[in-house]
Order: structure tokens, then C-alpha cells, then sequence
């Protein structure tokens, strides 16, 4: 379990002070003038070494996408966009990093841009982030107030702005290069890769877009060293995570953990325990809502990383745990997830578009059981001919949870397929 | 140069290329739908999907870069999977109603499907409806058969530059729509219909009246405008059912115009299709062949040579204005004009060419438009102009009403003295021209047929001449035509000779009756109320304005009814061929002024089309080589005097009607009524 002086968001819940003064008192804009001073290429350099990796659902190393952009300022800018486009079901970290840890995510922003040669930030909101846009523009504003922002970012002489972009509450809008897209005023539809962000990104010119969580850690990491943030967590998956713990748990919650923290004791420790005990486990949704789901017999003894869970079939994700207890009914609510997808998707390509509704009418049936058992897998298959087939990963992420529960409740599936036949049957005989 | 393997086959491609590119050159087949070549690259069908050596998915060939030593495959398991749960997609919310579908048999999709699909469906869900979207009265929707390509926005945005076309909604509810339900407010619009790979957009004149194997496919030319774009005629017996465009890299790429393609119905109303005379009662009756023959020899042994002048129109083939010349040289008369709208052109070749020739167009860096609206004039030409523009926002400046040609243009006024201004840098776009290496003017007819042309031309030739638009290689000085016509007939020296009268001159000996014959060889852009009291044989294959006047009508053959040559505004030597016979008792047009010459006894020295295009070759020797374009040297013409000072003007007011085809057609009636539609609605809202 971490250890409250390894916590580096300190005010996650809000109980103290989440202004400019409150953050001072808590560390934060404390020497970002020094670290600046550090250098571009050292800042990268002390990243890689903590072993950060993308705390938005993917997991690519951090330090290493940095470095992916141009060591020379060329004719056109670069420019850091912080996704901040919070929509995975199941996912509410970022959200309260903006409400209470805004000056995290602010500080973040300076060094980060610093380190890849930026004088601008764009965070990119999303829209039913309401309150928590004003909250953050409020933050933005103080720290122009102070100095902390603008032509001397921090006294550092380095020339630093930040700008938050509010967006109209798509979930595609998340997917980085559908974000830049819609930042810059057109429809929120990914682009092709190549060319990457780096290369060619907001305006066409040098992007790196990084994930609130991601960010936020930094000045904390480069204050306390790589070392410190490398000793915590696994080899590979290091650190400190936030989990959302949602669903059928005694005490729902955010709380920052250690990374490799076992399932059971993450739920049990901080979210009170499964609702009527861990027997009444079902599944666990581990990374937010396109994760696979892991039936009990995987939960008991998962640690919650990026590799342990990869291996299980499955991803940590946003670390959105999603907990369903005994009484759910788990076909309808991979159904749902499937309608999300279904209606999040941007339908710019084929089998995305096509496929999520197929899909999401066939779980519609077999929540029901109005289908035949190869329907099944048919499903598996359509599932298999959408991912990896797409321009971006929507089309995975809808894939992805039907993958699950048909690796891991098929026999459920059956039986509703026949207990439908049969009331059929008896139907037919009256 | 990267060098790479295609399914074991190495090849190499121009650096840019992308992979979908080395797989076609490898020989090597990739179904595609949202590719196309002259499109941005969409990568949405997922259709083109690759394996690529190390990636861990397949990548879709159409948008990854080709690299060195890349190992592509397109024969994997993988691939073959990839291909067919994609056209499964895209076949699930596909009506298939191929039976009443007019795309079928010439559809990507069915085609495809074939090469790449299952053999059956596995869905069980109700299929997607999609509302129909009105585009206006050329391209007919069915939208549920959208497959979401985009080619049409695509094409629409960047190579039409009209922007009202787009998608609308998200996933499966996304809908290409025109957003306000307007017509597509372009000259181009109907290429839509071929980039479509399905049947969503198809032709609505079109509609229903043919399948592609019924058809009779004849490669040929346009003569709509002097393009001369190469197009495919589809009839079927005598009936030309619809054009096409046919690939030619250097004039048309692969675009044509909605009056090229649609225009085509004019050619069955309004037709001549039996010689008629005009008699006492002063009405038109029919006639035969011979009795039209002997009425129009009694009056021509009568004549005096040059009281007898011919003017030929701007669709007429080579062959029938050297028939006519050739005509008119035995009758001793040197009045006949090729110009009917009174052009001041001619003699120096360089002073009547599009020089620095179409496909120019993509080197220039500065352009001058006089007096031309090429929107309007060469809609196809005008896209390549906005290419440029688009890659490199050269700057254009009008001298000319104002206009919206889809790129920024600057209006820099509308009379002699901007021309002036210009001459003598004076004008803030001076600088622009003096800074450009390849500088082009275009001039058109707006600023040469008038009283003054022959001044506008020297002016602009002297503009040419200061500011280096002609300059080694270099020659962007360039005549826009409008009439498919016109070069031919300059080339062929169809301008009055010694003694001869020119268009105007005609007009006047007309009035004060000293004009005994005049023969129009369908001339109908003329006045032809001042041939009122002269006798006129009007040659040609529509009742229009000159047959109104003609007191003997001679039944002629369309363009597509015809073998002929013609030479598009670059001086390009284009063959168009017959796709159909000519109506009634209409017959081509060199073949009635032969058979008028052998009824007086006249020998032309011609019996045949080899005969008769060998005796003009000899004088206009270029006119032999297909397809190519004899430069002009440069040399003095127009002349000095003084430009008058009325503004300039631009040759058409509006695209859609501006010959006798395209007014006698329907169609191109609809598309102007629409547009005046939609402005209305626009100017009430």
C-alpha cells in the first residue's frame, strides 16, 4: 500500500485549499524555475528514466514520445495539447485532478512544454466538464496573475501560455489526432497516422498530446527524482496510478495507489469491498468501459499494471475498475458498452461504422437470447474483422468488451439462447 | 527512390509514392473505394488493407508512405480476411437492389464484391434507410446505397471549390448531404457521378434509360467549349444515351463539364432533319436535296463573288470549313469569317493560342485573366487554375467585371486604363507579375471581340512582353477561346481575304443590300435579324437564330454525328468520331457542300473525307498529327491604337445555354432554372 509521503496528489479529494496559495503550501510551482533550468533534453532524459508510462489508456512510455519531437525549433512551432477530453465510462481521474489539483496539471504544462521545445499548451476540455472548465480557468488565470504564466512562465525566461479549449462532449474528440482536429475547428474525426502528432499535428506543425494524469506527475517526479518514482510500483510499470473504483463496490472512490497493487486489495483496502463480499464477485472491468472484463477467478489474484493485465487478455487503461457484483446481468451491460461505441462512433471509417451497429443489434439479441448459439460466434468473428482494421482505436475499444464476455460467459450466452427456444417452444405448443 | 518488395516483386517508386502506388506497380491488384488518384487521401474505406513486414495491423496501402526496403504482401490470410470483413461492412447496410440500381454493371461495388466478398450474408439485422438528399437536377440520390467514401466532398471541396457538400452525424448516422438541400452550385458537378463507386449518386437525365452494355462507346471531343475535352460518347442505335469523360492528362484529366456531359439532349429537339425552302408566302416548307441545290446554284450563278460570304459557327469541324473554303474559293469570294462574334484574331499564330498550353497552367506563378471568365468559358480549364492556386495561392489578378472563379482573384478594374496602369507598373499587381518567373495572361473573348479587340490584343502583348511572360521556354501568353471552332478555322484561313468582308462588314453590306447570298455554316451567335432581307442558306443541324433568317436550310450533322478534327484553344489536333447517324435526311456537312459543288459542276477536288483531309493537310500540314500541339512563334500582333472606353466584359453571361445544342436542351434549361432558384431563395431569406 503507498505510503501517504509517496502520494503525489495530495489534495485528490478537495479537502484543502485547491487555489494558487493552497498548491504553494502543497509543493507545487515550488523551484519550476530550476528544474527549467535543467534543460529541454534533461527534463526528457529524467522522464524516460522514471519509467512513465501515458496514463491515458495505452501506456506508451511518456519520455520516449517526447523525445519523438523535433530537437530543433524549425519554421514552425511546437505545441503541447493536454487531453483533458475525459470520456472512457468508467473514468473520472482527470476530472478530479482539474477540480482540486489544477496547479499539478498547470506546472506539468510549463516543464513539459519546456521539454519539448513549446511555448504553448493547449488543454482540450471536455464539455460537460462545466464546472471544472471554470475551475481550471480560474487556475490558468491565477497563475497569469502570479507570473507563473505567460512571457516569463515562473521566472524561468522561458515563454509559456495555456490555453483551455472546451470541446462539445464527443467521445472521439479523446482519440489524439480527432482532438487536434477538432481543436482546430473541424469536424472531431481521427486522422491517418503516419504522420504522427510529433511530425505533423495541431496546425500541422510539432504536437505532443499527453493525458492530464500524465502530466500532472511530472513537476512531482523531476522535484523528487526519477529514482524515487521508479522505486515504486514494477519493473516496467512504475509509479503511482489513480484508480476509479465504480459499480458494485461498498465505498466508490478515486485513490492514488501503487502501480502492481493486487485487485483484491485496491477494491478491498479503498472501496470498502465488494458489495456482499468478495464471493458475490462477478467480474471486473479493469481500465475503463473498453477494457475486457476478468471473471472472478482472474480478479483474485491480479495485480493491476499495465503488463500483469495485458497478459490476463485484458489492459489497465485509464484504470477506470469497473465492479460487477452477482446480480448483474453482464450480457446487458457489455450490451450497453456496445451501444456506446455504437453511438460515439465517428463513422468516418468502414468497419466502425458498420460494425459497432452489427454489433450492438447481436448483443441487443443475446441479451434477450433471440439469437442462434452460432450467432455467437459470428459475433466473435465480426468483432475480429473490426479491430485492427480502423483508422483509430474506437474500433478496438467496441471489440474489446464483447471479446471478453464471449471468452468468459459464453456458457451464459447459451443458456439464454436456449431458455429462449424453449419458452418459444412452450409458446408455440400453447 | 525507395526500393521495396510487393508480394516478393521488387519494385521501385517515385519518392511521395505511397504503397498502394508500388503495389500497382508490382502489377499487383488493391481493391480500393475512397482511393482515388486526383483526391486527397481519405484512407476511410479500409478496403486497400496491406500486410506490412513488422507492423502489427494491417495498414492501409492507399495512405502509407512508401519506405525503403519495405516487404509488403497482399496474398496473406490476413489480408484476404481484412478485404472481406471490410466489403462485408460495407454490404450490410448496402441495399442490393442492383436490379433497379442504375450503377449496375459498371458499379466498384459489385465488381468488387465479387473479386473480394463472401460468398453470402450473415446479417440478420434490418438494414440502414437514408433519407435522399436534393443535388439539383443532374445527380440523382439513393442514399442508403452510400457507402461514405467521400470521394464526392472531397472532390467538391478541392478540385470544384464549392464547399456545400459534406457529411453530417456520426457512426452509422452519418450522411453525406448538401446541408441546405441546394443545387450544387458548380460547373463541374456532375463528376460526382463518376467518382461515386456505388449507386448513391447517379445521373438523373440518365436515369433508367440504359444499361451499360447496351451501349455503343465511341472515344471523341467536346465542342461544347474549346477545351475540347476528350469525352466518350454512349449510344445506343442512333440515340447518344450520355457522355462521358475520357483520361487525357494534358486538357480534361479525367473531368468534364455538366454542359459536355449534359447538353446531349439538345441534340433531339430543335433538329433540322430535312432540307427547306422558304417560300412566296414567306414560310418555310420542306424540300428535297436537289430542289434546295438548284434554288441555292440560281442564286449564287446570279452573284457577284464577293457579295456571296459565308460566316462558319464555333462547333463546326475542320473538314466542313475547309469544305466551305474550298467552296468559296472556286465561287471567287473571299468573304467568309470564322469569327461570328467578331473576334479581332488572326494571322500570327502566337496571337490566337492558348501558348503556354493547358497543362501550363500548373508552372505559372502570377496570372492575369482579361476580359475572360474562365469559370464560365473552360470550367475544366479553371480547376487546374485553382489547383495551382490551391498548392501555391498565386496571385490572380481580373481585369473584368467581378467574379467568382472558387480561388482568390483580385479585381483590378474593368477598362483601359487598368490595362494601362498595369503596362506601366502603376498597378499594385505590377510587382506581382514583375516578381513571377512564369507569369501567364489569359485573354478572352470579352476583351477581343469587340470594335477594339485588336488594340486589347496589342496591349496585352506588350504587357506579355514587359513583364517576361514570354521568356525562354516560357510562353504564357494565352487566348482563351470559347469556340471549339475557332482555331481550326484560323488555322485554315477561314478570315475575309483581299476584298473579302469580315463579320461586321457583312452586317453592314447586308443592310444596305449589297449582300446577294450570305451561307451560314451553322452560325447562330450571330445577329441574324440584320440577313433578314439577304438570302441566306443556313448549313447546320439546329433551328436556332441563323435558321430563322435562312431561306434555304441545309440539314447538318451535330458533332456527334460526325467524323471530324478539331483544334481546342491550345492549337491541339483532337479527331472526334461518329457515335450516331445524323437525323431525317441531315447528312455531314462536307458532304453537302460537295454535293452542291458537283450539282453546279464545281470540282472541289475532293470524293471522300481521305481525300478531302489530305488536300487540307497539305495546306495546314499539323492538322495530321493527332493529339498534338504545334507551337506558335512569337511574333508582333494586335496593334496600337486607341482602347475604347467601355468596360470590359467576359464572352457568356451565364454557363449553361450558349449554343445551339445547349439551348435546345432541357436539361441545361433545368440547371439554369435551379440556380435562379436557389439565388432567390437566398436573396428573400
Amino acid at each position: 500500500m503507498l505510503k501517504d509521503e509517496d502520494r503525489i496528489f495530495t489534495n485528490l479529494y478537495g479537502w484543502m485549499d485547491s487555489g494558487l496559495k493552497g498548491a504553494k503550501a502543497r509543493g507545487d510551482w515550488d523551484g519550476t524555475a530550476k528544474l527549467i533550468k535543467l534543460g529541454h533534453d534533461e527534463i526528457v532524459e529524467r522522464v524516460k528514466a522514471s519509467g512513465l508510462r501515458g496514463r491515458g489508456g495505452a501506456g506508451f512510455p511518456t519520455g520516449l514520445k517526447w523525445s519523438f519531437m523535433p530537437k530543433e525549433v524549425g519554421a514552425r512551432p511546437h505545441y503541447l495539447v493536454v487531453n483533458a477530453d475525459e470520456s472512457e465510462p468508467g473514468t473520472c481521474k482527470d476530472r478530479d485532478i482539474i477540480r482540486n489539483e489544477p496547479h499539478k496539471l498547470l506546472e506539468g504544462c510549463v516543464l513539459a512544454g519546456f521539454a519539448m521545445r513549446a511555448h504553448a499548451a493547449y488543454i482540450y476540455i471536455r464539455g460537460e466538464f462545466v464546472n471544472e472548465a471554470r475551475r481550471l480557468q480560474a487556475a490558468i488565470d491565477e497563475a497569469y496573475a502570479a507570473g507563473l504564466l505567460g512571457d516569463n512562465a515562473a521566472k524561468s525566461g522561458w515563454k509559456f501560455d495555456i490555453y483551455l479549449h472546451r470541446g462539445a462532449g464527443a467521445y472521439i474528440c479523446g482519440e489524439e489526432t480527432a482532438l487536434i482536429e477538432s481543436l482546430e475547428g473541424k469536424k472531431g474525426q481521427p486522422r491517418l497516422k503516419p504522420p504522427f502528432p510529433a511530425g505533423a499535428g495541431l496546425y500541422g506543425c510539432p504536437t505532443t498530446v499527453n493525458n492530464v494524469e500524465s502530466i500532472a506527475v511530472v513537476p512531482t517526479i523531476l522535484r523528487r527524482g526519477a529514482d524515487w518514482f521508479a522505486g515504486l510500483g514494477k519493473d516496467g510499470n512504475t509509479g503511482t496510478k489513480l484508480f476509479c473504483i465504480s459499480g458494485h463496490v461498498n465505498n466508490p472512490c478515486n485513490v492514488e495507489e501503487e502501480m502492481g497493487i493486487p485487485l483484491r486489495e485496491l477494491i478491498e483496502k479503498h472501496a470498502g469491498g465488494v458489495r456482499g463480499g468478495w464471493d458475490n464477485l462477478l467480474a471486473v472491468i479493469p481500465g475503463g468501459s473498453s477494457t475486457p472484463l476478468m471473471p472472478q477467478a482472474v480478479c483474485n489474484t491480479i495485480t493491476m499494471d499495465f503488463d500483469a493485465l495485458k497478459e490476463a487478455g485484458t489492459g489497465l487503461g485509464t484504470a477506470g475498475v469497473i465492479v460487477m457484483d452477482k446480480s448483474t446481468d453482464v450480457v446487458k451491460a457489455i450490451s450497453r458498452l456496445s451501444y456506446f461505441y455504437k453511438h460515439e462512433s465517428c463513422g468516418q471509417c468502414t468497419p466502425c461504422r458498420e460494425g459497432t451497429g452489427w454489433m450492438w443489434r447481436m448483443m441487443e439479441r443475446l441479451v434477450r437470447g433471440d439469437a442462434e448459439i452460432h450467432e455467437i460466434d459470428t459475433l466473435e468473428q465480426v468483432t475480429r474483422q473490426v479491430e485492427g482494421h480502423t483508422i483509430c482505436a474506437l474500433g478496438d475499444a467496441a471489440a474489446w468488451p464483447i471479446q471478453g464476455l464471449i471468452k468468459h460467459f459464453r456458457p451464459e450466452i447459451e443458456r439464454r439462447i436456449t431458455a429462449h427456444r424453449a419458452a418459444a417452444a412452450v409458446e408455440a405448443a400453447e | 527512390m525507395p526500393k521495396l518488395t510487393v508480394n516478393g516483386i521488387e519494385v521501385e517508386v517515385e519518392d511521395g509514392s505511397t504503397v498502394l502506388h508500388a503495389c500497382e506497380e508490382a502489377g499487383v491488384e488493391v481493391p480500393r473505394f475512397c482511393y482515388h488518384d486526383r483526391l486527397s487521401i481519405a484512407g476511410n474505406c479500409r478496403m486497400c488493407l496491406v500486410d506490412m513486414e513488422r507492423a502489427p495491423k494491417p495498414v492501409a496501402s492507399c495512405a502509407m508512405p512508401a519506405g525503403e526496403g519495405m516487404v509488403i504482401r497482399t496474398d496473406t490470410d490476413r489480408v484476404k480476411k481484412a478485404r472481406e470483413g471490410v466489403m462485408e461492412f460495407l454490404l450490410i447496410n448496402h441495399p442490393l437492389d442492383c436490379p433497379i440500381c442504375d450503377q449496375g454493371g459498371e458499379c466498384d461495388l459489385q465488381d468488387q464484391a465479387m473479386g473480394y466478398g463472401f460468398d453470402s450474408s450473415r446479417y440478420e439485422e434490418n438494414k440502414r434507410a437514408v433519407e435522399d438528399k436534393h443535388m439539383g437536377p443532374l445527380i440523382s440520390t439513393t442514399m442508403t446505397r452510400c457507402i461514405h467514401c467521400t470521394r464526392c466532398v472531397r472532390f467538391a471541396t478541392e478540385v470544384a471549390g464549392v464547399p456545400e457538400l459534406g457529411a453530417i452525424g456520426r457512426g452509422e448516422n452519418m450522411e453525406i448531404t448538401t446541408y441546405l438541400e441546394k443545387t450544387l452550385a458548380s460547373e463541374l458537378s456532375a463528376n460526382v457521378i463518376d467518382l461515386c463507386p456505388v449507386g448513391a449518386l447517379t445521373s438523373k437525365p440518365y436515369a433508367f434509360t440504359a444499361r451499360p452494355w447496351e451501349l455503343n462507346k465511341t472515344e471523341s471531343v467536346d465542342v461544347m467549349d474549346a477545351v475540347g475535352s476528350n469525352i466518350r460518347v454512349d449510344a445506343r442505335g442512333s440515340q447518344v444515351m450520355r457522355v462521358l469523360p475520357r483520361l487525357n492528362e494534358d486538357v480534361n484529366e479525367e473531368w468534364i463539364s455538366d454542359k459536355t456531359r449534359y447538353a446531349i439532349d439538345g441534340l433531339r429537339r430543335q433538329r433540322l432533319d430535312r432540307p427547306f425552302i422558304r417560300g412566296r408566302d414567306g414560310k418555310l416548307a420542306p424540300a428535297s436535296w436537289d430542289e434546295a441545290f438548284a434554288t441555292i446554284a440560281a442564286k449564287l450563278k446570279k452573284a457577284k463573288p464577293n457579295a456571296v460570304a459565308a460566316i462558319t459557327g464555333d462547333q463546326c469541324d475542320a473538314e466542313s470549313m475547309f469544305a466551305l473554303k474550298t467552296l468559296f474559293d472556286k465561287l471567287g469570294s473571299a468573304s467568309i469569317d470564322c469569327r461570328q462574334d467578331g473576334a479581332k484574331i488572326g494571322g500570327v499564330r502566337a496571337g490566337y493560342l492558348f501558348n503556354s498550353t493547358i497543362a501550363g497552367i500548373d508552372e505559372a506563378d502570377a496570372l492575369l485573366i482579361i476580359g475572360s471568365n474562365p469559370r464560365i468559358e473552360a470550367a475544366v480549364l479553371n480547376a487546374r487554375i485553382r489547383r495551382n492556386w490551391l498548392a501555391t495561392r498565386m496571385p490572380v489578378g481580373i481585369v473584368g467585371p467581378e467574379m467568382d472563379l472558387t480561388y482568390d482573384a483580385e479585381q483590378l478594374g474593368d477598362d483601359a486604363a487598368t490595362l494601362a496602369a498595369i503596362l506601366d507598373g502603376k498597378s499594385k499587381f505590377a510587382a506581382k507579375l514583375k516578381r513571377a518567373k512564369k507569369p501567364m495572361i489569359i485573354i478572352g473573348m470579352g476583351a477581343l471581340a469587340r470594335a477594339d479587340g485588336a488594340a486589347m490584343l496589342g496591349q496585352a502583348r506588350e504587357i506579355a512582353e514587359a513583364y517576361g511572360v514570354v521568356n525562354g521556354d516560357w510562353n504564357g501568353f494565352n487566348v482563351l477561346h470559347t469556340a471549339a471552332a475557332r482555331v481550326a478555322g484560323l488555322d485554315l484561313g477561314l478570315t475575309p481575304g483581299r476584298g473579302g468582308l469580315d463579320v461586321a462588314a457583312m452586317y453592314k453590306a447586308a443592310d444596305a443590300g449589297k449582300l446577294d447570298l450570305v451561307w451560314l455554316q451553322a452560325a447562330d451567335e450571330i445577329d441574324a435579324a440584320r440577313f433578314e432581307k439577304t438570302f441566306t442558306v443556313y448549313q447546320g443541324h439546329h433551328g436556332d437564330a441563323g435558321a430563322h433568317v435562312a431561306d434555304v436550310i441545309l440539314p447538318g450533322a451535330a458533332y456527334t454525328e460526325k467524323d471530324g478534327i478539331y483544334l481546342n484553344t491550345e492549337g491541339r489536333v483532337q479527331y472526334a468520331a461518329r457515335a450516331a447517324f445524323p437525323p431525317g435526311e441531315a447528312r455531314e456537312d462536307w458532304t453537302i457542300i460537295r454535293a452542291l459543288a458537283g450539282h453546279m459542276g464545281i470540282n472541289l477536288g475532293f470524293d471522300s473525307l481521305a481525300e478531302l483531309r489530305e488536300e487540307m493537310f497539305e495546306l495546314a500540314p499539323h492538322f495530321a498529327e493527332q493529339d498534338e500541339v504545334k507551337a506558335a512563334r512569337w511574333a508582333k500582333f494586335g496593334s496600337k491604337t486607341k482602347i475604347a472606353s467601355a468596360p470590359v466584359a467576359t464572352a457568356h453571361e451565364t454557363f449553361y445555354m450558349t449554343c445551339p445544342v445547349s439551348r435546345a436542351s432541357e436539361t441545361m434549361g433545368q440547371c439554369l432554372m435551379a440556380l435562379q432558384a436557389d439565388a432567390a431563395r437566398d436573396a428573400a431569406e
